[in-house]
């Protein structure tokens, strides 16, 4: 980790030894407008697949939490989509994607009747389309709430029932508080994850169209791995880890106010 | 005023019973048949890949797209599978996998044993250091990584993909392990050692066998990431001898001109074989290992 550091305050090609210049690293990033493209286009993915996946993880979880038969079938399938190594996934959903065959844009003409985009190929629909990917992926989210639901002690929700408490309020006054500290659990490891997406960025679009799905963590193995610019790159995942732990901590303070421990 | 005539039973009660039951039954139903349907429209990528794969080119091109593959053509798989060398490929991803599994399983409860069982004041201090190490973004290390395997000579070898491993393979597994150790009661590890038990003995005659729900959980983790690596291979096998599962697949679309999909599709779906069995075979021990890190 230190290593690094100081590797981001060189220029560093390997071949030779690290040659220290400084600040020049990040004063380079800093003025190039990839730099801040390809962090905007982190961004917007992170705003779009996040949230919707961390819902649409509980959502499904809570309806998971059914004592009936055959449940588990039904449990395993909607966490499937995580087993699948990513890049036999992003093959899987490029085909899928494809405006010409793709079984995405066949369903929208029938069911919908509207033309699908060329999604891999535009700049409007790159990163929504790769958000949907990983919103397939949403039961590695789904399956942590589902294991914490099953914790919480079935007095709780016995004790309001007699109280009189509606469905509605078992949700939202005993099973929504006790979650949260899991939520912000998912939420953390979410945020770190989906901000070093990578593999399927690398195989499902190579950064393009034209840059439009240009991620930063293409961005930096391009840096490191094909121009050979260590120090560069080291500066660049330096300045990433900075950004997630601002985050980080931003959620820790705000944690406070919304996370709730059992006593 | 109509209390009088009130019984001890009031007779309107049942009636109110049989009110709630039906709407339970009701929402329980409508909930199942949304999960079902779910269940579909998740399913469905994957088994129109699998039609597709038994399908003629000519037919996965078609539009609108047929889900029965008429005729069944297994050549695809024939060929997918001897275009490039994959069941060697499958061979090194299940290597890398074992060892990494193997190695990471063998480290972490170490690690988690001396974490919640021996007594030192750094104790805490190297404990939240581990932890902060979560925390941490694969891209900060993976740079200076790939220096010092660089330096090892280790690039282009197997070793910087499962080596790592073994050496406590991720502060979550140890943490995992920790937090299940701590649950086991200290009369057990006093009896032991009462009846001359070395502290290596009681790792591996009494945490070991009780911790199995743990054990699988890393141990199938471990290969699952192994398995579906992609960056790691990418940055450290050059020789395509060496090359992954994953790392093939990516390769099989630069290799042809027009891409065959039945075969990139018949060679994915195989892919996806390993990890997934795993899971199901080890599934009751991944949630109830889940379930162990929450407390």
């Amino acid at each position: 980790m230190l290593a690094s550091l100081y590797f981001s305050f060189t220029r560093y090609n390997i071949l030779q030894p690290p040659h220290w210049i400084g600040l020049a690293n990040y004063r380079h990033l800093i003025a190039s407008p990839l730099f801040w493209k390809s962090l905007a286009i982190t961004l917007y993915y992170t705003v779009l697949a996040l949230p919707a996946t961390l819902l649409l993880g509980l959502v499904v979880a809570s309806l998971l939490n059914l004592r009936v038969p055959g449940i588990r079938v039904l449990r395993t399938v909607y966490y499937l989509p995580t087993l699948i190594p990513p890049v036999a996934g992003a093959l899987l959903w490029t085909w899928l994607l494809n405006p010409q065959f793709g079984l995405i844009d066949y369903v929208l003409q029938r069911a919908f009747h509207i033309h699908g985009p060329a999604w891999l190929v535009s700049p409007t629909w790159v990163i929504p389309a790769i958000a949907l990917m990983s919103l397939w992926g949403f039961g590695g989210s789904m399956v942590i709430y589902l294991a914490a639901m099953q914790g919480i002690p079935e007095e709780y929700y016995e004790a309001a029932q007699i109280d009189g408490a509606s469905s509605r309020h078992l949700f939202w006054r005993i099973t929504l508080p006790l979650l949260t500290p899991v939520i912000f659990f998912t939420v953390i490891l979410g945020l770190i994850g989906s901000f070093q997406i990578f593999t399927q960025v690398y195989v499902l679009t190579q950064g393009g169209p034209d840059y439009a799905s240009y991620f930063y963590n293409l961005y930096l193995y391009e840096n490191a791995f094909d121009y050979y610019k260590m120090g560069l790159a080291s500066a660049q995942a330096w300045i990433l880890f900075l950004i997630i732990l601002g985050c980080t901590l931003l959620l820790f303070r705000s944690s406070a106010l919304w996370v709730h421990y059992d006593r | 005023m109509q209390g009088v005539y009130r019984s001890a039973v009031p007779p309107s009660l049942p009636r109110r019973l049989t009110d709630r039951r039906r709407r339970q039954l009701v929402r329980r139903t409508a909930a199942l048949l949304i999960l079902c349907a779910g269940a579909l429209v998740i399913l469905a990528p994957i088994l129109w890949m699998v039609s597709a794969s038994f399908e003629h080119m000519t037919q996965v091109l078609s539009f609108p797209p047929t889900i029965i593959p008429r005729p069944w053509d297994f050549s695809a798989y024939r060929r997918g599978f001897t275009f490039l060398p994959f069941a060697h490929y499958f061979w090194n991803s299940f290597f890398i996998g074992a060892m990494s599994s193997v190695g990471g399983v063998l480290s972490a409860s170490l690690a988690g044993y001396a974490f919640a069982r021996l007594r030192s004041p750094d104790g805490h201090v190297l404990f939240i250091v581990m932890l902060s190490a979560l925390m941490l973004p694969y891209t900060v290390t993976m740079i200076p990584q790939y220096v010092l395997f660089k330096h090892l000579h280790w690039i282009n070898t197997f070793l910087p993909l499962w080596v790592p491993a073994w050496f406590g393979g991720g502060a979550f597994f140890i943490f995992l392990f920790r937090q299940f150790f701590l649950t086991i009661p200290s009369d057990v590890f006093e009896a032991a050692r009462i009846d001359g038990c070395s502290y290596f003995g009681l790792y591996w005659r009494i945490l070991l066998p009780l911790s199995k729900p743990v054990l699988a959980t890393a141990a199938i983790f471990h290969f699952q990431f192994a398995w579906s690596d992609f960056l790691g291979p990418l940055i450290y096998i050059n020789s395509t001898s060496k090359y992954t599962a994953s790392l093939a697949l990516s390769l099989f679309q630069a290799r042809y001109g027009a891409t065959p999909w039945n075969q990139l599709l018949a060679v994915s779906l195989v892919a996806m074989v390993p990890p997934v069995l795993l899971f199901f075979v080890g599934q009751r021990y991944v949630l109830s290992g889940i379930v162990v890190t929450q407390k």
